[in-house]
This record gives structure tokens, C-alpha cells and sequence, in this order.
């Protein structure tokens, strides 16, 4: 049972898993939420599992927050029942003209360049949620000695296929889109697909990803 | 094949294909667009004899020019619109909420939108449109929906699969009011704020910033202090939650809004002021009030309830 939920609004429930961020609590909200989602309950219209909050939002017209609630206070998720996860490794290549951010890392971090990406290609991530944009994954936990804060100004286009870094995060900007997370490297690979509706994402909650550098020639030569 | 088309000869600011939206896409990413002003969105499509989830052209400020081609077909526009219909020499002065006729050759320039932002075309008819998750709706930034998920552009032509022999004359009578008060529930994060930034929030004014569009609109006032943390762990967005980020001006959260955020959130403006909450043009003022979340379900009833009974009158 979700103990603490309140109202988000007048037309969503926001369902509280405590204030840490590990895979144990965010494995919980993705249970609840793969839960609820097969129950397909009418009138709920977006469900939003992020690290540690569920969000319920729902069509005012159709149901209301107590009569949700309700609803949702009866759901128990089965135990022991794991999520699967699916593996992934990510090509990545961090060439000058992929790696933006580099030098800023480097500065921040006190690292130099080839130890930064030595201890990035040799975690294994989790991914504890997908959105912001389409398909973005955030991806945990980054080692510690790697973490840093968001670009004080934001650009306002981060490139397609580009690796950002911020806190204990990782990510992959699935199209040209602002941002500011710290860019390393990008992969060729097309992380989302707006033409499979049945799964436009390649990374779920969940899932297990680790990246791979390549070259620049393996790189220009992916689709080929 | 597809003889009858519409030649966009300008094609206004943001003219988007609008529909009911996509539900259930948050967890992948995809915020749920549709129509800004739904109330509107419906009118239209009633005052053409289309069904309530039909796809309408939805645009802001400045409308599409077109110039139709094909057999009669009937038309309406909604909100507070000012548009022109040439009819060989005759240039007609259009009215919003009544549906007239196009013929072949007839254009239709729709000039703008008055003290408004948004505005709908209707036709009786369908568009011959792409759709994504069982939606037509148009979202620019992740290029998804109708016309490859662009907004419509200058020379391009809108093909009519079919025209919907429905050449009745609707007319309703109504007007949009400018709502000056928006009513809040208190956000998730409320008391991020000082008492001091509490109390600015909801007594001062704040005006709507040039920084607007559909995915969400940026106020400027008096800085709204925050206490604990200018950042909170990422998590899931609504249309209508206020957030504010470590400048202090509210940011609200509109159709095509990123599904993850990380600032506070403050409130949530209420289900039953989100149509007109969009219809403010950058300049405008506005205040918050708060509710509780009784009130706001009963605020969304009369309001509900309104729309049906304008719905009944066409």
C-alpha cells in the first residue's frame, strides 16, 4: 500500500515514496506503477513514476481524487514479483566536436579527461525513469567522483544523441532540445522512435545500460 | 483525389492540426498537447456538425490566409477573433461562433486574435492527417502528430479527405470573458516559500512575460523567496502546476509541457480555469487566489456544466 498520498491539484494524485533516491525505492514506484497501469482504471489518464513519487493524473469529468484514492489504497503489488530488466550497451563517441563539455568537467572535477571517461565506460547504470522530452532516460547512480551541477546557463540546443552528466545522473537527449547537463560524448544510436507507437523508447525504468566509446570512423559508419 | 484543399497563403505564428490530445505517454516522455482552450476546441467542431473529438486548426495571435479549393464546405472559427472571408469581390466581416459557407475560390484571412491568444477553424470535414497515439495533435518540440509535427507553413497546402454534406447554419451567442483571478490549490511545495514569498503569491500582481507558448507561461512580479532548495528531485508535471525556479517568477505549465521537472511547486492552477488561463496575451495581469481542493471540484462542475449547456444551444 502507497502510505502517503495527497493531492496534486484538483486532478491528480501524487503518491510519496520518501525523500531518498536508490534503486530499492525507485524499483518499488515502478512496481506500483506497472501495477496500476494494468488495472486500467477508467478515467486515469497519464501515470508518471519518476525517482521516488508516482503521479496519478486523471479526467476531472470522470472520477475524483477521493474516489481514486480509494481505489489506489487497494492496490497491493505482489511480492517478490521483479521487474525485468533489459540490457543495453550504448555506443558512445567522445570526439572534440561530441564532447562539449569536457574541459568544464575537467576544471570541475579536478580529473583529467581520460580518468573521467575511464570511470564513466565502466558503470553498469540503472534507469530510473524515461521523460522531460521523449524517451530521455536518467540513468544512476554516477560515481561519485564524477558528480557535478548543471552548466550555470543552459544551452539552448543541446545536438541529438548527446551523453549529459549532472549530480548522480546520466542521460541521452533523444532529439535536439535546450538543456544543460554537462555533455560528454554522443551516441549514433536512435534511443527514441516516434513511428513504433507500441515502444517508442529503447530504454525503460528499469533497464540495465552501459556505454561503450567508439571511434569517429565507427561512428560515422553506424547506419551505413 | 483529394480535390479539395485549402492553399495556406500566410500561415500565421503557430497554426498547429488540434485535437483532444494523447493520454497516458507522461512515463515515456510525451506531454499530452491537444487544444489550449478545450471549451473553445468544442464549440467549434458543434457549430460544423462534427463530432466532439474532431481535428480543428488551432492558432495564436495571428491566423492562417487561406484560399479554399473544392466543393462547398461549411466553416466556424471560435474565440475572440477578428477574420475577413472574400467572396469574389465581396470581402465579408466574419463572426466567431456562426458557421458560414466556403465555395471554390473563396478565401478566408484571419487576421487575429483580439486581447486572446488562441483561436479555432473548423470545417465540416475531414482533414487528411497523420495520427500518432490515436491523436492528430501537433507538439513542435518532439515533432509528433499531424503535418510531420511542424506548425503549418507559408505555400503549403491542407488536403480534405472528405466534406460532410452539413451545410446548416449554426449559430450561438456567447462571448469570452477575460478571467483576471486565477484560482490555485496549494502546491506540493508550498512551503518551500518564505511567509514573506506566500504572502506575494497570492496578494501581488504578476504579469504575463513575451515568454509564452504551449508548453507553459512565464510570469514576472515581485520574487517569490524560497527557503529550502531551489531544486527538488525530478519528478512528474501536470498541466497547471506553478513552478518556481530559483529566480523567483512563476512558471505554469501548459499543454505541451516537459512531463519531468525539477523546481518547487507552489500550486496548481484549478481544472475548472485553464481555458481562460491560456487565453492571457503577454502584458496581461493576473492574480492568484487560493482554494481548496473542494471548491475546485465544484468549480469544475459549473464550469463543466456551462460548456454542455452552450453545447445544447447550437
Amino acid at each position: 500500500m502507497i502510505k502517503n498520498i495527497s493531492n496534486l491539484g484538483d486532478a491528480a494524485l501524487y503518491c510519496d515514496f520518501g525523500k531518498d533516491v536508490n534503486k530499492d525505492i525507485n524499483t518499488q514506484v515502478i512496481k506500483y506503477f506497472k501495477t496500476i497501469q494494468k488495472k486500467n482504471i477508467s478515467g486515469v489518464n497519464n501515470i508518471t513514476p519518476s525517482y521516488n513519487k508516482l503521479i496519478i493524473s486523471f479526467d476531472l469529468k470522470k472520477i475524483n481524487f477521493n474516489k481514486l484514492k480509494k481505489i489506489i489504497d487497494n492496490i497491493e503489488i505482489i511480492k517478490g514479483d521483479s521487474i525485468q530488466n533489459k540490457k543495453f550497451e550504448i555506443p558512445v563517441c567522445c570526439e572534440k566536436e561530441f564532447s562539449l563539455d569536457i574541459k568544464r568537467l575537467e576544471e570541475k572535477l579536478k580529473m583529467k579527461e581520460e580518468k573521467i571517461y575511464e570511470i564513466f565506460f565502466e558503470k553498469e547504470f540503472f534507469c530510473y525513469m524515461t521523460g522531460f522530452i521523449a524517451g530521455m532516460p536518467f540513468l544512476g547512480d554516477l560515481d561519485e567522483n564524477l558528480r557535478a551541477k548543471r552548466l550555470d546557463t543552459p544551452r539552448v540546443k543541446v545536438p541529438k544523441g548527446s551523453i549529459g552528466l549532472t549530480e548522480q545522473f546520466a542521460n541521452i537527449y533523444t532529439f535536439e532540445s535546450p538543456g544543460g547537463w554537462n555533455i560528454i560524448g554522443n551516441t549514433p544510436l536512435n534511443i527514441f522512435d516516434s513511428t513504433k507507437e507500441k515502444e517508442p523508447n529503447l530504454i525503460n525504468p528499469g533497464d540495465l545500460v552501459t556505454f561503450k566509446r567508439i571511434s569517429k570512423e565507427k561512428y560515422q559508419n553506424y547506419h551505413e | 483525389m483529394n480535390k479539395n484543399y485549402f492553399e495556406i497563403i500566410r500561415a500565421g505564428i503557430n497554426s498547429t492540426f488540434q485535437d483532444l490530445g494523447r493520454k497516458n505517454l507522461y512515463h515515456i516522455g510525451i506531454p499530452f498537447s491537444g487544444a489550449m482552450d478545450n471549451r473553445n476546441y468544442l464549440l467549434a467542431n458543434k457549430l460544423v456538425g462534427n463530432d466532439y473529438d474532431d481535428p480543428v486548426i488551432e492558432f495564436a495571435y495571428q491566423g492562417p490566409h487561406l484560399k479554399y479549393h473544392g466543393d462547398k464546405i461549411n466553416i466556424a472559427i471560435t474565440g475572440d477573433v477578428s477574420f475577413k472571408i472574400k467572396d469574389g469581390d465581396n470581402l465579408i466581416d466574419g463572426e466567431c461562433y456562426q458557421s458560414f459557407i466556403l465555395e471554390n475560390g473563396d478565401e478566408l484571412d484571419i487576421i487575429s486574435t483580439n486581447k486572446s491568444v488562441y483561436g479555432y477553424l473548423a470545417i465540416s470535414g475531414t482533414f487528411d492527417l497523420k495520427f500518432q497515439w490515436s491523436s492528430c495533435s501537433t507538439n513542435t518540440k518532439a515533432k509528433i502528430g499531424s503535418n510531420n509535427g511542424e506548425k503549418l507553413s507559408d505555400n503549403q497546402k491542407i488536403t480534405i479527405k472528405e466534406i460532410n454534406n452539413n451545410f446548416v447554419n449554426r449559430k450561438l451567442n456567447y462571448v469570452n470573458t477575460k478571467i483576471e483571478n486565477i484560482r490555485v490549490i496549494r502546491g506540493t511545495n508550498f512551503n518551500y516559500f518564505s511567509e514573506e514569498g506566500k504572502k506575494i503569491f497570492f496578494k501581488n500582481e504578476f504579469k504575463v512575460s513575451k515568454l509564452s507558448d504551449r508548453m507553459g507561461m512565464r510570469l514576472e512580479g515581485k520574487k517569490i523567496e524560497n527557503i529550502v532548495d531551489t531544486n527538488i528531485r525530478s519528478e512528474g508535471l501536470i498541466k497547471g502546476v506553478i513552478q518556481v525556479p530559483a529566480d523567483g517568477n512563476p512558471i505554469i505549465m501548459l499543454s505541451d509541457h516537459g512531463t519531468i521537472g525539477g523546481y518547487p511547486k507552489i500550486g496548481v492552477v484549478v481544472s475548472a480555469d485553464y481555458d481562460k488561463l491560456v487565453q492571457l496575451s503577454p502584458g496581461s495581469k493576473v492574480k492568484f487566489q487560493e482554494v481548496d481542493l473542494n471548491s475546485a471540484e465544484t468549480l469544475f462542475k459549473l464550469y463543466d456544466l456551462e460548456t454542455q449547456n452552450l453545447i445544447s444551444q447550437i
